[in-house]
């Protein structure tokens, strides 16, 4: 069976559904940990993290580094201002100067694609892994998202999501809604899901899909109107217009007008159906403010199982290290 | 000096094998079995005998980027590689964009190991705005033309360019990309461009710019040149126009005959050019035109970085490759390897971009020798002995250039030079300055 044990956690592109389910029983074991009045085991002890954040992101951040602390392993936390690069440091030698200080994993954001890939050729010996990379990938948020729908869809049967493995995904109808063309947590979630066995159907404005998604696992659908009642899972997505993806649509009122999930777009929506987003949260335009907080929406759970998903990553990739071994 | 190539496959108006004895700078005598008397021998047994390659477009980035490369370490790259002339782009700080700039490249050239001319640029620091001083660049040897590194914005600036130009003699030559379009991409855009979430560069804005400079050349009678061409849509529309008496010519660089862009799913930004590597469709179709002879000339765009800019994230590092001491083994590999047709490999590599550099003729600007030539007695004597079933491996660290981009380190090559000849001198053997 393979596993992610040891691994770097670059992209969830080439990870089975057998390396999936491991992350997602992971979490779930660090889930009771959390309900634990002493919240801290010794997995990790003695070993050092570096959070190496080059996009500002106090969220994953700190929801990263609260993972590092509950497994008991030490936290270089390295704000590396964007400026750096123009001072002239390669990411080449920031990363050398980290690796100096002799650490197990670097858990690192950028905001360039790619940038994850790079460090773990730059120091082979280090786990690296991907917070958020450009508009590539954010695995552990689209582990976390997996997890969370495997979660609540256990709960209402009264099992444990460990239980299910990945048979509640089989047949899953998720559509994802928005801008994928410059998400690096749909293309994250898009490998996951398919290969857990779901269903996906993407809808967004021709100018927010990727170019070539004709060959992804998806089936694309051109008016969210036409495919609500299809879904088991509605995953929104955040329209970034402060960095100018807002320019891909004539405006944001536009856009909410024909892909933003309304209140009467909701009611459309199967009531068992979960409604999800990443965060922060635009409302008023990828969803109605009330959308929001309906009950069918798991936005704060998503948040929740962020440390217990990290912890989970932490774990398997760390712990697999070629010294346990000898 | 007297240097005797022995027993090579001459390749001249005929492919013969032959020795060639070079005394006093040139070509003395052709013939079976010559003496070797007084002479250094180079045994050229099972190789090419050619006239030395020429490298219409090469950046050398001397003046204000001497930490990537000199004109002096580029003329060595250019040496181990084959060739015994480069003509030197125009995008350096500050640009060739006059006549004191030119010669100022002219002066450090003359004491480098080849013949380097240099390129001029089309707008006063390429600024896409003022014509250059082409009529007196042309007056001291300028015979290309380029803001490279980017279009001509405006088609009035260029369509005047193409018109004023048109008694000089000289060529107008245009990286075609359209700006807008390119946007702040990074790599071709496509189905790999969607996975690596990196930022595209459609083949279209190639197109737009290659449709749009014909229709300009068309109308005015101008001389155009197609700078790198990469795309399948680009290269038809080049074709089609010179079958309609359009006066295009038209250049690829060996790395858009050998990469394609899944090369960067890597992410390493040596594989980072512009315009980018395309589709595996693309590179065939770029492939079969070059055997059919659609495709003028071989040019590097040899493009040195520093080692620490190309270590940065793929959209943050710059653009460009190295090419010069690889780009005669991957033509010979784009053309189908040893059993390929000298002929055309010497046409791609000599013959054909000395002409439109002007070092080719009667009248050799720059005061530079005359190149491309035929292997026959009188000739100047700028030569490469290439060995078409030589293998030899690819090492960043061996390299006579200042910069290290290389996206072919470790690759195996087939097919090098192993003595590249100029002014009847030995400069370079086996990978090495002699």
């Amino acid at each position: 069976m393979s596993t992610i044990r040891g691994r770097s956690l670059l992209s969830l592109s080439d990870l089975t559904r057998d390396d999936l389910v491991e992350v997602l029983d992971a979490a779930e074991s660090f889930v009771e940990v959390h309900r634990r009045t002493v919240k801290k085991v010794p997995a990790l002890r003695g070993r050092v993290v570096a959070s190496l954040f080059y996009e500002e992101s106090t969220r994953t951040r700190l929801s990263f580094e609260t993972a590092a602390k509950r497994l008991s392993a030490d936290v270089l936390s390295l704000a590396v201002a964007s400026s750096s690069v123009k001072k002239g440091e390669s990411l080449r030698d920031t990363i050398a100067t980290i690796e100096a200080l002799g650490i197990d994993a670097v858990v690192l954001r950028h905001r360039a694609s790619g940038a994850a890939e790079q460090v773990a050729r730059y120091v082979p010996d280090v786990r690296v892994i991907n917070a958020g990379d450009g508009q590539h990938q954010h695995p552990t948020q689209g582990l976390l998202d997996a997890f969370t729908v495997r979660q609540v869809l256990a709960e209402r049967q009264g099992a444990r999501g460990s239980e299910t493995g990945s048979a509640l995904f089989a047949g899953l109808h998720v559509l994802i809604v928005g801008d994928i063309r410059h998400s690096r947590v749909a293309r994250s979630d898009i490998d996951a899901y398919a290969a857990l066995g779901a269903e996906i159907r993407v809808v967004a404005p021709p100018t927010l899909l990727p170019p070539g998604i004709e060959t992804w696992p998806v089936q694309i659908v051109d008016r969210l109107d036409d495919t609500l009642e299809w879904a088991d899972i509605v995953s929104l997505l955040r329209l970034q217009h402060e960095r100018g993806t807002g320019r891909f649509v004539p405006s944001l009122a536009e856009f909410t007008t024909t892909f933003g999930l309304t209140v009467e777009r909701l009611a459309r929506v199967r009531p068992e159906a979960l409604i999800m987003h990443p965060g922060p949260i635009n409302r008023g335009v990828e969803l109605d403010a009330a959308v929001a907080d309906a009950p069918a929406a798991v936005i704060t759970r998503q948040v929740a199982n962020g440390v217990p998903i990290r912890m989970a990553v932490l774990f398997l990739t760390i712990a697999g290290n070629r010294e346990d071994e000898s | 000096m007297r240097v005797l190539i022995r027993g090579g496959l001459v390749v001249g108006r005929q492919a013969a094998i032959a020795d060639v004895l070079i005394a006093d700078g040139r070509v003395h005598e052709v013939g079976a079995t010559l003496s070797a008397r007084g002479a250094a021998v180079i045994d050229a047994e099972g190789c090419w005998v050619g006239p030395a390659f020429v490298d219409m477009h090469a950046h050398l980035r001397e003046p204000g980027n001497e930490d990537a490369e000199t004109i002096e370490s580029g003329a060595r790259a250019g040496a181990v590689g084959g060739y015994g002339a480069l003509v030197a782009m125009p995008n350096t700080d500050p640009a060739l964009d006059s006549v004191a700039a030119v010669r100022f490249v002219l002066e450090v050239g003359r004491r480098a190991p080849i013949d380097v001319a240099a390129a001029a640029s089309i707008t006063v620091g390429r600024r896409g705005q003022d014509l250059t001083a082409m009529a007196e660049l042309a007056e001291i040897g300028v015979r290309i033309f380029t803001d490279d590194g980017t279009a001509v914005r405006d088609p009035a600036v260029l369509r005047r360019a193409l018109t004023y130009a048109r008694p000089l003699g000289v060529r107008i030559a245009e990286h075609a990309e359209d700006p807008d379009l390119v946007g702040d991409g990074v790599m071709n855009e496509g189905i790999w461009s969607g996975r690596l979430g990196l930022t595209g560069r459609p083949a279209v804005a190639e197109l737009v710019t290659v449709l749009r400079d014909i229709e300009l050349a068309r109308e005015t009678g101008g001389s155009l040149h197609i700078l790198h061409v990469s795309s399948a849509g680009a290269l038809a529309a080049i074709v089609r126009a010179r079958r309609e008496g359009v006066d295009v010519t038209t250049e690829v660089t060996p790395h858009h005959l050998t990469l394609d862009e899944s090369a960067c799913a890597s992410y390493d930004a040596n594989v980072k050019v512009n315009p980018p590597l395309r589709t595996a469709a693309d590179v065939s179709a770029l492939r079969r035109a070059l055997r059919d002879g659609e495709i003028d000339a071989v040019a590097t765009d040899h493009a040195p970085h520093a080692p620490e800019t190309k270590d940065q994230a793929f959209d943050e590092a710059p653009a460009g490759v190295l090419g010069l001491e690889h780009a005669a083994a991957l033509t010979l590999e784009a053309l189908g390897g040893p059993s390929s047709d000298p002929q055309r490999f010497f046409d791609l590599l000599s013959r054909h971009p000395a002409a439109l550099a002007g070092l080719r003729g009667p009248r050799c600007p720059q005061g530079l020798g005359q190149h491309g030539g035929w292997v026959e007695p009188g000739d100047e004597a700028h030569l490469v002995v290439f060995d078409p079933r030589r293998q030899w491996v690819v090492d960043r660290a061996t390299l006579q250039s200042r910069a290290r981009n290389t996206p072919y380190h470790g690759r195996q090559m087939t097919g090098r030079a192993v003595a590249t000849i100029v002014g009847g001198r030995v400069v370079a053997r086996d990978g090495a300055m002699a």
